[in-house]
Formats: C-alpha cells, sequence, structure tokens
C-alpha cells in the first residue's frame, strides 16, 4: 500500500477517479458518461495534454516553459499566412510551423543554458517576445492578426479528422505520451532528465551532458505546442496570434496536479496524463451540471494547491527509510 | 616506487599573487591509502583539483602510471582511471539505488528506438556491488537513494567509481559529515577498495579516521607540506599538533576539558 503511494502518479489517478465518480453520480442520465460525452472531455483534455507531456519532462528536469502559449498562436499563424495569402501548399507550411516551434525551443533553450537565469522569467520574456512578434509580422504582410486556412484534404485527415464526436487529436496526445513514457520511464535520456532535475552537479559529475538535456527538452516543448497550433488551426480553419493563451498556466498546472515536483527531479508521465484527464473531466463535467462555468477556476485552483501539498507528503513519505 | 600510480614532483599552483601550493611532492601508490590532512584552507581543495585534472600546476610535474602527464582536463583525468568523490555531490536522493549507480552508462536492451534501461541488471549489479562492500542493509535496487544514511551514499559512490574501473580514488571528506558508525561504514568501505588494489587519496581533517586507516601521511599547511611519515612513526598528538601548525592541541584540548 505505502509502496503504491510513493509512486507520483497515484494521488492524480485517484484525483481522476473521484472526480470522475462525482460528475457520473451528480449528472445521471445527461450523457456525460456515454461515448459522445467521453469523447467531449477527451477532446477537451487531448490538446493540453500534448503541451503538458514535454512541459512535464521540463520541469522533471527542473525547468519552466511559459513561452508555449504564444508558439501555439505563432504557429497556427505561420500556417495562416502561408496558405492564405501566400497560397503556399498546406504540407511544407506545416513543416515551417513545426520548424518555428523548434527554434523557439532552442532560443528558450540556449538563453537558459547560457545565462543561467531562471527559465521562468526568460520563457515569459520569450511569450511576450513570439506573440508580440507575430501579431506585428501579420500586420506587416497582411494587415491582420488572425487569417483563414486552407488546409489540404491529407492534412485535413491527420489534423482534423472526427470519429463521432471524437477528435484525432486524440490519437495525437496519446502518440506524444506513448513517447514521452518511453522517454522518461525506459530510455537512458529519461535517466538523465531526472538526474538533471534532482541534482545538477551530481548528474554532471556522472557524466550527464545536462545542458543538451535541458536544450532538448525545450526545443520538444516548442515543437509539441507548434503541432496543437496546427491542429488548431486547421480544425478552426484559421489561424490566430492568441491561440493558445490559455496553455500557459494550465500545462504547468496539469503537470503539478499530476505529480511533478516543483522543484524538479520527480514525477511520471501516466500521473500526467491523468492531470490532464482531470483537467478535461472537469471542464466538460461542469456542462453536464447546468452550473456557471466560472466553478472552473476555482475548482482547478482549489486542486492544485491540494495536489502540491499532497505531492510534497509523497517526496518525504518516498524518502523516509523503510 | 617502480608502481607509483601518480606522482607529483615539486609542484606549485599560484593563482596570481596568491601561493596556493608550493612545492608539493607526493606518490599514490596502488593499493595504499594516502592520508592528506590539514586545517581549513591549508590547499587540500587546490590538491584535489590538481590531481582530478580540474587545475594544472604552474610549476612542477605530474607522473601518472611511470608516465608524465598533463591533463587536459577533469575528463581526461577520469577517462585514465582517476574518480573523485566529494563530500556532498554524488547521488540523487530520488531516483533509485540502481539508476543512480548506472547513471551516464545505463545499461540498455532492445533496439532503438524500442530501446530500454535494462532495470533489473542495473539493480542487481548495484546491489552486488554494494553487498561486496560490505553494505548488506541495501537488499532493492529500487530503494530510492534519499532513504539511505550519509554513510551508504558514500559507499555507493565510492563503489560506482571502482565497478567502473577506478585505478585511484579521490575522497574529499568522506567522513567528515557522518557520525561514528556512518564513519565506520567508510572506512570499512575504503580498506576493502584498497585490497582490491585500488590507490587512495583519503582527504580528511579527523587525525582518528586517518590513523584508523592510511599507510602513508602528508600534513599539509598553508599550501606546503609539512611533514610526510609512514603508519605508526607517530601519534595522534603529533599529528593533531601537526595539523595545527605546531601549537600544542593537547594543551587546548586539557584547557577546554578544564572549563568543563
Amino acid at each position: 500500500m505505502t509502496h503504491l503511494l510513493r509512486r507520483p502518479e497515484t494521488g492524480a489517478f485517484a484525483a481522476f477517479l473521484l472526480t470522475y465518480l462525482f460528475f457520473a453520480l451528480a449528472t445521471p442520465g445527461t450523457g456525460f458518461v456515454s461515448l459522445n460525452g467521453t469523447a467531449g472531455w477527451l477532446n477537451l483534455a487531448a490538446e493540453l495534454g500534448i503541451v503538458a507531456i514535454p512541459v512535464g519532462l521540463l520541469m522533471i528536469s527542473g525547468e519552466f516553459d511559459l513561452s508555449i502559449g504564444s508558439t501555439v498562436g505563432a504557429a497556427s499563424m505561420i500556417l495562416a499566412l502561408g496558405t492564405n495569402q501566400f497560397g503556399a501548399p498546406t504540407w511544407p507550411m506545416i513543416g515551417l510551423a513545426l520548424l518555428a516551434g523548434a527554434v523557439i525551443g532552442l532560443a528558450n533553450g540556449l538563453a537558459v543554458v547560457k545565462t543561467k537565469l531562471p527559465s521562468f522569467i526568460v520563457t515569459l520574456a520569450t511569450n511576450f517576445i513570439v506573440i508580440g512578434a507575430t501579431m506585428g509580422l501579420s500586420r506587416l504582410i497582411a494587415n491582420v492578426t488572425s487569417s483563414s486556412i486552407f488546409a489540404s484534404d491529407s492534412a485535413k485527415l491527420a489534423f482534423a479528422s472526427r470519429l463521432g464526436q471524437a477528435n484525432i487529436s486524440i490519437l495525437w496526445w496519446a502518440l506524444v505520451a506513448y513517447i514521452g513514457y518511453r522517454v522518461l520511464a525506459k530510455s537512458s535520456f529519461g535517466n538523465w532528465i531526472y538526474a538533471t532535475g534532482g541534482n545538477e552537479d551530481a548528474a554532471r559529475a556522472a557524466g550527464v551532458p545536462v545542458e543538451r538535456v535541458k536544450i532538448m527538452l525545450f526545443v520538444a516543448t516548442g515543437v509539441c505546442a507548434a503541432l496543437v497550433g496546427i491542429l488548431q488551426g486547421i480544425q478552426w480553419n484559421s489561424g490566430n496570434a492568441t491561440y493558445g493563451m490559455g496553455y500557459v498556466f494550465q500545462a504547468p498546472i496539469v503537470v503539478v496536479i499530476g505529480g511533478v515536483l516543483l522543484t524538479g527531479g520527480y514525477g511520471s508521465v501516466v500521473g500526467i496524463v491523468f492531470g490532464t484527464a482531470l483537467f478535461g473531466v472537469i471542464s466538460s463535467g461542469i456542462f453536464y451540471t447546468g452550473w456557471n462555468t466560472d466553478w472552473i477556476q476555482l475548482f482547478l485552483g482549489l486542486l492544485l494547491a491540494v495536489a502540491v501539498l499532497a505531492n510534497n507528503y509523497v517526496r518525504r513519505l518516498a524518502l523516509t527509510a523503510r | 616506487m617502480s608502481n607509483t600510480l601518480m606522482e607529483l614532483r615539486n609542484v606549485d599552483k599560484f593563482f596570481g599573487s596568491t601561493k596556493a601550493l608550493r612545492d608539493v611532492s607526493m606518490a599514490v601508490q596502488p593499493g595504499k591509502i594516502l592520508c592528506l590532512l590539514g586545517d581549513n584552507g591549508a590547499g587540500k581543495s587546490t590538491l584535489i583539483k590538481v590531481l582530478s585534472g580540474y587545475h594544472q600546476p604552474t610549476r612542477g610535474k605530474i607522473w601518472f602510471e611511470g608516465q608524465e602527464t598533463r591533463f587536459s582536463g577533469p575528463r581526461e583525468a577520469r577517462q585514465r582511471g582517476i574518480a573523485t568523490v566529494h563530500q556532498n555531490v554524488g547521488s540523487i536522493p530520488l531516483m533509485s539505488v540502481g539508476r543512480n549507480f548506472f547513471l551516464g552508462a545505463e545499461p540498455v536492451r532492445g533496439r532503438w528506438p524500442f530501446h530500454s534501461i535494462d532495470t533489473q541488471k542495473a539493480n542487481a549489479i548495484a546491489v552486488e556491488q554494494m553487498q561486496k562492500f560490505g553494505l548488506t542493509r541495501v537488499t532493492d535496487g529500487d530503494q530510492l537513494v534519499g532513504t539511505m544514511s550519509g554513510g551508504e551514499r558514500q559507499v555507493l559512490a565510492i563503489g560506482r567509481a571502482m565497478y567502473f574501473g577506478a585505478k585511484m580514488l579521490i575522497l574529499d571528506e568522506p567522513t567528515s559529515a557522518l557520525g561514528v558508525k556512518e564513519a565506520s561504514i567508510v572506512l570499512k568501505m575504503m580498506r576493502i577498495a584498497r585490497r582490491n588494489g585500488a590507490g587512495i587519496v583519503f582527504i580528511t581533517h579527523n587525525a582518528r579516521h586517518a590513523m584508523s586507516v592510511g599507510d602513508d601521511f602528508c600534513v599539509l599547511i598553508q599550501g606546503e607540506v609539512a611533514a610526510r611519515f609512514k603508519r605508526d612513526e607517530k601519534s595522534r598528538e603529533d599529528v593533531l599538533n601537526l595539523m595545527a601548525g605546531g601549537e600544542d592541541m593537547t594543551e587546548l584540548e586539557d584547557d577546554l576539558e578544564q572549563i568543563d
């Protein structure tokens, strides 16, 4: 039993289960537990989940990324201006949008590693720089800050298909989660992520390239944020510089609810997935209860506070001699 | 002295006009423990950095395994088999014994991209090595290192260095933050490492710990070798007095006792 309690994802799983049961019991006959209802909360969780996983790995390595929001918007605008203003084919523009995400991540990573400043502040600056640049350049090029996207059919199939009510984003989320799980739990690189966040000096002394670890995680975060921008842009047929601003704090929130320590060095992808699913269940469940959706924020805030306390407790439990 | 592992000959290390080390000569033998004694500020840290390749000597020569050597940096020294274990740094509390032991050299099985760390192998080897060095309390490679005592963590770090082929161990104050029982675990481990043929440099300011395991002794005062002697050539009182720079420590201890 204590062995289970020590695992980083246990708390997130319990919270998810309780919340799910609560909404299932509080909204009988409304369809919350139906296939469509399930697709509903999975849709809400999926795109957040795609950014939450690399953000979570980054937090385990001891760093933050608050620039994800503007990267989502920038990627959608690259796709919009490319396909609309310049009539460029879709797939190369998707490649360009992903590349832009990688470049933003690389810039974040290099800035954090070289200046040794807190990534919290570095990426907050990046967030404003990128959204400002996206808006400014969009105005210069097309005198707009949002624009339609004309995606090819194959791109629509890959990024905007639906099966019943379920978006294909859910599959992308599953893919990113699977890769994240393999990397963190199974690969040497995952071991280095834990070590970098757990004790950077010790990791360096053992020959772990801590700078490279961090830079690669920043790049992965940028690419995943761009992927979300592409998904949203093609699903909604438009790009907008302000897409994704909600993720800036939602992503770290679900990561912490998922059991990742704010100080780094501890956490799991399974936990982050349950933290994100919990977010989906709350955001969607509130609709079924008929309550005002304003309560979502309150609910999330309370959950975050409880999660931080619980994580601290689990950490102490993990460190007590058996 | 034909099989000397590392030898310093008349080494000086200056930082600007500060003379951190002056005319230091010493030899590390395989299968021997060389104790480096000195009070705070005696130049022990600088000497460690010269031995581990972090600093190059301003003047003088380093010989390693019979060759005159100039390490380009700590990485080269590590590759040649010189491992440094620091007092605090070295383990990651929230990671398991197995994962700590193999950090940076994880055993993997399977093929990319479906390869994974061979946790079973890592755990088994880590526990086996720690048992070999006298840590019988650790039996589960999945145990988090944070649940182990300070002494056990030192043993993990030293065992790790030995497993990965260290010929020379530089132990920087491995016992000074530990209680009596914990320190004895580490001292026992040093004896086992010595029996396995490692040349050990044991840096400490605890004369009792040094006397209990040391073969050769070197006392450093203000960057200079103030005394050099072998086991049983000097008493603990003599050593304490030497470390304090000639002031009579036993007299000071007597004074202190009178205050109580």
